[in-house]
C-alpha cells in the first residue's frame, strides 16, 4: 500500500465516521452548541471516541522508530498561545455555529452534492485564500515549507 | 452511533499518524491543495477524494444524514464558509486538527483553540436564536 492509497482509505473511513456520528447534520451541530437552549450533548461522544483511539495511538508512537510511509513522526507541538490562535479559533467557531459545518463534514457532504455543501466549501476555499494573501509571505509555494514546519496540532 | 463514529474517525487519524507520520487536520489538508507542496499534495488530494467518496457512498443509503435542516440563506452559508476557511487558517486547525489530533497529544494550544471555537460556536448559535429568531 502506498501513501496515497492509505490516505484515500483513511479519508473514506473518516468520512463514514463523520456520517455515522451525526457530524454531517448541521441541525445536530447547532443542537450540540446550544448550551443555553435545548442542548444535545450527544456529539461530545464523537470527540470522546476519536480521542480515546488517538490517545492510545500517541502512546504507541514512542515505541516506533519511523513511519512506513513517511520520514518521521510529527515534532512535539509548539507551545506559544498567541492572539492569532485565539482569534482564528474564535472566527472558526462563529462560522461553525452559523453554518453548522466544520471542514471535514462539509467536504464529506460534497459527496451528497447538496447546494449548501457546495456553497460552504467554495466559500471556505475563498476564506483560506484571503487568509493566505493577507498573512503569508508571497513566496512560491514550494519555498513555503518552513511555514508549515511550524504548524501545530 | 456517536461514540462508534467517533472511534472510526480516531482509527482513520491513528492510521495516518502511525503509518505515515501525518496529522489528520482536515482544514490543513484542504488548505494544502490551495498551496500544493510536492511531497504532500498527492496524499492530501487522495484523502480529500476519500472524504468525498465516503459522502457519495453514504448519500445513497442514508440521504437523511446530509440534510441541511437549519434555517439559513445561501448568503449566510457562504458567510459561514468564509469564516471557517479564514479562521481555521489563522488559528492553524479545526475540529479534527486541534479537537482530535492536538488534544490527544495534550497540546496546550489545541486545548485553548478547542475551548475557544466551542465557546464562539455557542455564542453564534445563541445570537442566531435570540437576535434573529433562529433563522439567518
Amino acid at each position: 500500500m502506498r501513501l496515497n492509497t492509505l490516505a484515500f482509505v483513511s479519508g473514506l473511513f473518516f468520512s463514514v465516521g463523520l456520517g455515522v456520528s451525526g457530524m454531517t447534520q448541521p441541525a445536530r451541530i447547532v443542537g450540540f452548541l446550544d448550551f443555553f437552549g435545548r442542548w444535545d450533548p450527544t456529539l461530545a461522544f464523537v470527540m470522546g471516541g476519536a480521542l480515546a483511539v488517538m490517545i492510545a495511538a500517541n502512546r504507541l508512537l514512542g515505541r516506533l522508530g519511523r513511519p512506513i510511509y513517511g520520514s518521521a513522526f510529527p515534532l512535539p507541538p509548539p507551545t506559544r498561545i498567541d492572539a492569532r490562535l485565539v482569534a482564528g479559533a474564535a472566527i472558526f467557531g462563529i462560522g461553525w455555529g452559523l453554518g453548522g459545518l466544520c471542514p471535514g463534514p462539509a467536504i464529506a457532504s460534497l459527496g451528497a452534492a447538496t447546494l449548501p455543501s457546495i456553497v460552504f466549501v467554495a466559500a471556505m476555499a475563498v476564506g483560506m485564500v484571503i487568509h493566505n494573501a493577507v498573512f503569508l509571505p508571497r513566496l512560491p509555494a514550494r519555498d513555503a515549507i518552513a511555514e508549515t514546519a511550524t504548524a501545530d496540532r | 452511533m456517536a461514540l462508534g463514529g467517533g472511534a472510526m474517525i480516531g482509527v482513520a487519524a491513528a492510521a495516518m499518524l502511525l503509518l505515515a507520520g501525518r496529522i489528520t487536520g482536515i482544514s490543513g489538508i484542504f488548505a494544502g491543495l490551495l498551496r500544493p507542496r510536492r511531497t504532500e499534495a498527492g496524499w492530501q488530494a487522495a484523502f480529500v477524494a476519500g472524504l468525498v467518496g465516503g459522502g457519495l457512498l453514504l448519500a445513497r443509503t442514508r440521504p437523511e444524514w446530509f440534510r441541511f435542516e437549519i434555517d439559513r440563506s445561501v448568503g449566510a452559508i457562504a458567510a459561514a464558509g468564509l469564516l471557517v476557511g479564514f479562521g481555521t487558517r489563522l488559528g492553524n486547525g479545526c475540529t479534527s486538527g486541534h479537537g482530535v489530533c492536538g488534544m490527544s497529544r495534550l497540546s496546550g494550544r489545541s486545548i485553548v483553540a478547542t475551548m475557544t471555537f466551542m465557546a464562539a460556536g455557542a455564542i453564534a448559535v445563541l445570537a442566531v436564536d435570540r437576535v434573529f429568531g433562529g433563522a439567518l
